[in-house]
């Protein structure tokens, strides 16, 4: 066992090396490689999302879709506070700007931070009373808090702060690739941190059964509401993280559609895995770039084909969610995780069939 | 705010009511029975103001009509056969997103096939005509819809109550092994809560879209959540308590634009629905005893 760990720790720091490599590799030449650049790194946010969703879905069994509505918070609160202060007139042009806000700013990760924050508060705020709520009740009255955020961000009253319909633009991007990818491992480790201390546990208890977990002497409520509260600080942060991702933001970015996408991407890696999410975060950004081709007109030995044409990628995409639902539940990675015993063991149950099945832990 | 402008909102928000009314029952049928909530629902709405559009184009009104309904109960029944009915013994969550998963494939089928550029409705010439009631003034289908929600609601509730259908219905929605014990078709059941929950949803089309004149890929997402909200208010499970809430939130609305609120009026909708939930879980006519809170 020793020997593996050791070889695992081998291989673990050698992919660690290869990810910095290939993203320097890219970082050398940006505008030659910047539509790989901006997959990476839109899958990198989206990763996030997918697992701070997943932790309230997969791991605490409290079906949440409220993550528009957090990350609107998340990614207004890193734009007002990252907008370069020069430049805020122009932003605001049309409202003015909040005499208190005009030469308020702070650096990119703090902002991000305080954003996530400002999430975690709404949150715990909306958990006293949803968190109550049950499976369907829940996802419907969550879905319904996101679109009061996003009512009470486009409100007029707000104007002079989130500038309305106009949106915020003039966002400070990201410095190099490097950035994105480490604040989204940093989030993700933390998280998967939660999930294997005691507490982890607990909400995996509350999962299998809140009954059984209750009579174990777990705190149903101040455990439901601190995983609510923590995944809505991660969701807050990947808001922020698109937003200066997106340089440029208004309320109709963070529509019920947004969430319904991150909703796929957990589907897809599985419900109850990290590594799924991540995995399931680059197949779905990546297939937005491989599978553009669908959208564009075909033609295959001078006939065009008529299904090819804008909305065809989302057609399929959706098609997808259904088709995993229905016929493929346990998605990428099920509930396990992605273990380099497993990798192997992928391999030699490939080799041999009658090998044993891999260790998945 | 003077006494005819006053009347005039009202008799327009009886109206949107109407319509959400009409949509609300298929919810809480659907719910009922299956205690699934058919994210899919407002897509299915949104889909037959899609067919009437191009049913119009080729054929007159009373030929598009009862093909548009026709083509409405298909799609509803193909959605639950498809989608739902795979997944009866599956955990809740999945059939939750099963559900979420049409709605998303209706949304993108309709954007990839129509664009999302909203397409104007087709008139039908006798529903716009206009009466006028001293300072009032309201197009025929803003009369008609109270009514017609009224008497199909009336028709709904003898169906129901009085035939054979509708003790199955009943029985499957108290307790789905029981029925099937007492030889009780249960998906039959099931697919005829949906037939009757689609055609109720395109007459609601109908109505509704010939008021509002255009339909784009996404108009029936959020009518969709507040015919929700509405069969919540009412009480999940309770027909005139749909029909009820449907009237709520229709008024509310109207008043909340009218009064130049517009951008609270769908955030009013969702806070309606969380405090009926902490105050009354089981709405103003549910009956007690579920598994909600």
């Amino acid at each position: 066992m020793s020997k593996n760990k050791s070889r695992d720790l081998v291989l673990s720091v050698l992919l660690a090396a290869a990810v910095c490599g290939v993203l320097a590799y890219f970082q050398a030449d940006t505008s030659k490689h910047s539509y790989a650049i901006s997959i990476i790194e839109r899958s990198a946010i989206y990763a996030v999302v997918a697992v701070a969703m997943n932790l309230l879905n997969g791991f605490t069994g409290l079906f949440s879709l409220g993550q528009a509505g957090f990350m609107a918070l998340g990614a207004y609160v890193t734009a007002v506070l990252t907008i370069p202060v020069e430049v805020r007139s122009n932003v605001y042009y049309m409202n003015g700007i909040a005499p208190w806000l005009e030469n308020l700013s702070m650096p990119m990760i703090p902002a991000m931070i305080l954003g996530g924050l400002v999430a975690a508060a709404a949150a715990a705020l909306i958990g006293i009373p949803v968190l109550r709520l049950k499976s369907d009740y829940l996802a419907i009255a969550t879905l319904g808090f996101a679109e009061i955020i996003r009512a009470f961000l486009a409100a007029p009253m707000m104007d002079t702060i989130t500038n309305g319909s106009y949106g915020l633009n003039n966002i400070p991007g990201f410095k190099n690739v490097f950035q994105p990818v480490l604040i989204a491992a940093v989030c993700i480790a933390v998280m998967v941190l939660l999930i294997n201390s005691s507490y982890g546990r607990a909400f995996k208890a509350i999962r299998e059964d809140d009954v059984a977990a209750e009579a174990m002497g777990i705190n149903l409520f101040r455990h439901k509401e601190l995983a609510f509260i923590i995944s809505s600080f991660f969701t807050g942060v990947g808001g922020g993280m698109l937003a200066v991702f997106m340089r440029s933001i208004d309320t109709k970015t963070f529509q019920v559609t947004l969430t319904y996408n991150i909703l796929l991407i957990v589907v897809l890696g599985g419900i109850g895995s990290v590594t799924g999410s991540i995995i399931g975060s680059f197949l779905i950004n990546g297939g937005q770039e491989w599978l553009r081709f669908l959208d564009s007109p075909l033609t295959i030995g001078g006939v065009s084909i008529p299904l090819f044409r804008p909305g065809f990628r989302m057609v399929i995409y959706s098609i997808l969610l259904m088709v995993v639902v229905l016929f493929w539940r346990r998605g990428i990675m099920g509930t396990s995780e992605f273990t380099w015993n497993g990798l192997f063991g992928l391999f030699k149950r490939k080799q041999k069939k009658k090998s044993p099945a891999g260790g998945e832990v | 705010m003077s006494a005819s402008t006053f009347a005039q909102h009202l008799l327009t928000g009886i109206s949107l009511g109407g319509s959400y009314a009409l949509i609300a029952i298929g919810y809480t049928m659907v719910y009922g029975i299956l205690r699934l909530i058919n994210f899919a629902h407002g897509d299915i709405f949104m889909i037959s103001g899609y067919f009437m559009v191009f049913a119009m184009a080729s054929f007159p009104w009373y030929i598009s009509l009862p093909l548009v309904l026709a083509g409405t109960v298909l799609l509803g029944v193909v959605i639950e056969k498809v989608a739902y009915k795979p997944l009866r013994s599956a955990p809740r969550m999945s059939i939750m997103i099963s559900a979420i998963g049409v709605s998303y494939l209706l949304q993108n089928l309709a954007t990839y096939l129509f664009t999302a550029i909203p397409k104007a409705y087709p008139e039908i010439p006798f529903l716009k005509k206009i009466f006028q009631f001293g300072d009032i003034s309201a197009s025929l289908v803003t009369l008609i819809t109270p009514v017609l929600t009224v008497i199909l609601v009336i028709l709904l509730m003898q169906l129901i109550n009085h035939t054979k259908l509708g003790m199955a219905m009943r029985a499957v929605s108290k307790d789905t092994e029981a029925s099937r014990l007492m030889g009780i078709k249960v998906n039959n059941t099931i697919s005829m809560t949906f037939v009757i929950g689609s055609l109720l949803a395109g007459i609601g089309a109908v109505l509704y879209f010939t008021d509002r004149m255009t339909v784009y890929p996404y108009s029936g997402s959020l009518p969709g959540l507040k015919c929700f909200v509405a069969a919540v208010l009412g009480g999940i499970g309770s027909i005139p308590g749909a029909v009820i809430g449907g009237f709520i939130i229709g008024i509310c609305e109207t008043f909340l634009v009218a009064f130049g609120y517009s951008t609270f009026s769908d955030a009013f909708t969702f806070l309606l629905l969380i405090v009926i939930l902490l105050v009354r879980p089981t709405g103003l006519f549910g009956e007690a005893a579920t598994d909600k809170v």
